[in-house]
């Protein structure tokens, strides 16, 4: 599809364990436009994360990528020498990690974190010239510029995924993933947080793919939302239409599943356990919990059916 | 079972050398007449032979008879000290780590300061000072009044990460009491790494007590490995070719060392699956 | 905030110094042996019969040596000489000093440890970091088995087996001693060269053995630091190999590695000491070796306390040096 930035075409991940492999990531399609925010939710072990490494080629032994493509603009990424991808990650797709976790070398200040990446990208640039780089980034992330002396452990939570980000838009990449990235914070550091990376994307003018499991959250920032389940993609829709009409019966439990502030009843959750991925229920990987099951979603896998340009679902029933 | 003997070699390595060293101990003890390990017993300086397959020494003992006589003299210095080094430590580093305080402070502190200073001297010291009756049995004791300060430390540092582990705190508001905590809930969790901890300690105890011996200060008329090799440097064994007096006390104790190093990386591997080893 | 953490670990040498004298001190007393008048029985007796006149030297001797007084004033007196760095004199080798006999043997001993612990931690260290990359030259996996082996014995166990192999056998070492007798102790070219041949051995059994302990270590170590998130992210940052390797990697694992050293450092002497007796290298161990043959009280006496107090200063060094590497060990809780 002409127009996107990024596309991910049938794509397949699988982990090699002593009983069997296991399929992270199973068939998954979408694209994405330029400056599009494209949200990715679902709950742990749903192959979120996974997908996020194999888009950026890290997946690592006992994981390995099965099949399937992912393009950028025009380029296939599978076909890249090793070198080239290393190129590309950082200065074309930027991951965003949890800051909040251990994502930044503890013995290095956030300056030399910073510089690092423009070294390692051929950024040849005078001391000074460096130093205004990394002040205006930190400023650009709402950062003080003194940060750039300390070193992590000096930084609160908010504050150091705030430099993760700066460190992320650093070579002003087309595409920003962003894995989880307020997943740690509080409230009020998390809408400070999504707002810097809101306010990057749009100067930026790059795409985000925004990966979490919080919809609330999502529903405030993207587009477009997709639902993994199970390491598939089920339903992909506009974000207006996912919360007020959704398709596939597991996004449609989540969403009645999301407290109201105006409403006040029962809390509704999904009854069942989220499947294990290396003994999948066969057919339709849904099929135990699903409301609507009927004797075809036992046996047969539905395949995604895309609708319109901006949607596709996953359900023989949807 | 067998299937993961399979995958940690080392324990089978570790298993199978002592093994033979056990096996040839009984073996010889049940052959040997251990007599001959005393000096005139035999001819002097002869190369291994029929009757004499080990060769004798300067002093006309058997080496046969000595090495099977004193395996068995060095190693139970080694599994005494160990032992009573692992006891003691594993007690303080309980009472240490769960206590915490000043408890913990003390205990830690003596053991830290005792570490920095090397064993070796600190037993050369002891053992000078009550020469002349320096039994076999007493360097055990020696080397055992030291051997506590590191099984102390690295016990310590396990049991601490254990305890903030969730099951600890539930048994404490469940009203088990402190003693009861660490035998019911924290030992059993530890115990593959105690038995580590025993071999390693069991084999510093051995090193200890052969460098005490190869610089004399062990008991003289034994028949230990380390005196064996006391005798082999005073009587400049090396250059006058009789390689029969110290090749096989020196093979015997490295079977010893290699068996007990293998056996502590098979049981560490047991004991924290997740150091395997990914070459 | 640096000032309180370093006079605090100076606190604590100073502490372990005192500690080596007062067990110096009263540790030989409690035998009730009385280290005079051992040996001038053991000369006495080598003579053949005992002397008329053998209580009164005696008496005088242990005039000289203090040994008359009450204990707590030859405490202090102990504490006072050594504290001015009179160790006694040697009971041997009288009138020899404690102090003359072991600064003539100690340059031996810092130069051979010197530079074979330096060695073999570097050495190690990279080699142990190599084991550990996945892009490092394959033919580096065939050196972790022997090393690994090694490792475990003794130093002093691979001295014999290489002294047998290399000065007996093929006679390319020379045996024993730290340079020919007979030679001239000057700084020309040739007696270094000597002094070198007579190095290798014990270095060798030194080193052979300790390599393979740090690259162990080292290699466990970047195991860890390579399963972090922020090699992660260092990955997906786009960082070249090399830089994620020594700047992620190798500088977090040299962390705990370096405690290691410091931790290390008792053991590696003792090994020391007992590579030297063997060996004949003239330094702390082979002094030892001796003293403890001549039954010579405060040279042994000396030589450990001497030993406790150079490692002592050596685990201060590394201890004010850490924080350094690892900026998250503020010097305040340190």
């Amino acid at each position: 599809m002409s127009g996107s930035v990024l596309r991910v075409d049938r794509l397949r991940v699988a982990y090699d364990h002593p009983l069997g492999p296991v399929r992270a990531v199973d068939e998954l399609s979408f694209s994405l436009r330029p400056r599009e925010r494209f949200g990715l939710a679902g709950e742990s072990g749903s192959g979120k994360s996974t997908m996020a490494l194999a888009i950026l080629r890290m997946i690592k032994p006992p994981g390995r990528i099965e099949g399937g493509a992912v393009w950028l603009d025009d380029i296939a990424l599978s076909g890249l020498a090793d070198d080239e991808m290393r190129r590309l990650r950082l200065a074309a797709i930027a991951m965003v990690p949890q800051g909040s976790m251990n994502s930044l070398n503890p013995v290095a200040r956030i300056r030399q974190q910073i510089s690092d990446a423009l070294a390692d990208h051929g950024e040849r640039l005078s001391k000074r010239d460096a130093e205004t780089r990394i002040r205006t980034l930190l400023a650009q992330v709402g950062l003080p510029p003194e940060i750039a002396d300390r070193y992590p452990h000096e930084l609160s939570g908010g504050m150091k995924q705030r430099a993760c980000i700066a460190i992320a838009i650093c070579l002003r990449p087309k595409v920003i993933i962003a894995d989880e990235p307020t997943s740690a914070l509080d409230v009020v550091v998390q809408r400070q947080v999504m707002e810097t990376l809101g306010h990057v994307q749009a100067e930026l003018g790059a795409a985000v793919i925004l990966i979490g499991h919080d919809i609330g959250l999502m529903a405030q920032f993207v587009d477009r939302l997709g639902i993994m389940y199970a390491g598939r993609l089920v339903e992909v829709a506009p974000i207006r239409d996912i919360i007020t009409a959704p398709r596939h019966p597991y996004t449609r439990m989540l969403i009645e599943s999301l407290p109201s502030l105006e409403r006040k009843g029962e809390l509704r959750g999904i009854p069942g356990l989220a499947p294990v991925l290396r003994e999948l229920p066969s057919g339709c990987a849904f099929h135990p919990r699903c409301p609507k099951v009927q004797a075809r979603c036992r046996t047969e896998k539905p395949a995604v059916r895309a609708i319109g340009e901006d949607a596709s679902v996953a359900c023989h029933f949807a | 079972m067998l299937g993961y003997l399979r995958r940690n070699l080392s324990l089978v390595v570790g298993l199978v050398l002592l093994g033979v060293l056990a096996a040839f101990i009984v073996a010889g003890a049940l052959s040997v007449d251990t007599g001959n390990a005393q000096p005139l017993s035999a001819p002097a300086l002869q190369p291994p032979s029929w009757d004499y397959p080990f060769g004798t020494d300067r002093n006309g003992r058997d080496l046969l008879a000595v090495i099977v006589a004193g395996t068995p003299l060095t190693l139970r210095i080694g599994f005494v000290a160990g032992f009573i080094g692992v006891g003691v430590g594993a007690v303080l580093a309980f009472i240490a780590a769960f206590y915490r305080g000043w408890v913990d402070t003390v205990i830690r502190s003596i053991a830290d300061i005792g570490l920095t200073v090397p064993q070796l001297l600190v037993l050369i010291i002891i053992a000078v000072s009550l020469r002349g009756s320096l039994t076999v049995n007493q360097m055990a004791i020696i080397i055992a009044s030291l051997a506590w300060l590191s099984p102390t430390r690295t016990i310590r540092s396990q049991v601490l990460t254990l305890r903030e582990r969730g099951y600890v705190e539930v048994a404490r508001l469940n009203g088990m009491s402190g003693p009861e905590i660490i035998f019911r809930e924290l030992m059993p969790n530890l115990l593959p790494y105690l038995a580590a901890t025993l071999v390693g300690s069991v084999s510093a105890a051995i090193l200890a007590s052969v460098g005490l011996e190869v610089l004399g200060l062990g008991q003289v008329e034994a028949p230990t490995l380390g005196m064996t090799l006391y005798w082999v440097n005073f009587n400049a064994a090396i250059i006058n070719g009789w390689w029969w007096w110290w090749s096989a006390p020196l093979v015997v104790i490295v079977m010893v060392f290699l068996g007990l190093f293998f056996l502590t990386v098979g049981l560490d591997e047991i004991a924290n699956p997740r150091l395997r080893r990914s070459v | 905030m640096r000032a309180v953490y370093i006079v605090k670990r100076f606190g604590v040498f100073l502490l372990i110094v005192w500690l080596a004298a007062t067990l110096n001190f009263f540790l030989p007393k409690l035998s009730g042996q009385d280290p005079v008048r051992a040996k001038l029985l053991a000369e006495a007796s080598l003579g053949g019969y005992v002397h008329a006149g053998l209580e009164d030297m005696v008496n005088q001797y242990q005039k000289k040596f203090g040994l008359d007084k009450p204990l707590w004033r030859q405490y202090l007196t102990y504490l006072g000489a050594v504290s001015r760095g009179d160790l006694n004199y040697s009971i041997a080798n009288y009138p020899r000093t404690v102090v003359g006999m072991i600064r003539e043997a100690l340059p031996w001993t810092i130069g051979l440890l010197g530079v074979t612990t330096l060695f073999s931690f570097a050495a190690g260290t990279i080699l142990g970091a190599l084991l550990a990359w996945p892009r490092a030259p394959r033919w580096i996996r065939w050196l972790m088995p022997p090393l690994w082996a090694l490792h475990a014995i003794p130093f002093f166990l691979l001295g014999l087996v290489l002294s047998w192999l290399l000065a007996f056998k093929f006679q390319w070492l020379p045996i024993f001693g730290g340079y020919s007798a007979g030679a001239n102790p000057a700084w020309d070219w040739a007696f270094v060269l000597d002094v070198l041949r007579h190095a290798v051995l014990p270095s060798l059994s030194i080193v052979l053995v300790s390599v393979g302990g740090w690259a162990l270590a080292m290699r466990g170590m970047m195991v860890t630091t390579m399963g972090e998130d922020y090699v992660t992210f260092a990955e997906a940052k786009g960082l070249r190999s090399a830089t994620i390797f020594t700047r992620y990697c190798m500088r977090n694992a040299i962390l705990p590695q370096t405690t290691g050293l410091a931790l290390a450092l008792g053991q590696i002497l003792s090994g020391a000491v007992l590579v030297e007796a063997i060996f004949g290298y003239p330094g702390i161990g082979a002094l030892l070796f001796q003293a403890i043959e001549e039954n010579d009280f405060f040279l042994i006496e000396g030589i450990v306390f001497t030993v406790i107090v150079a490692l002592g200063f050596a685990t201060f060094l590394l201890d004010v040096v850490y924080p350094w590497l690892d900026p998250r060990i503020s010097y305040r809780q340190a």
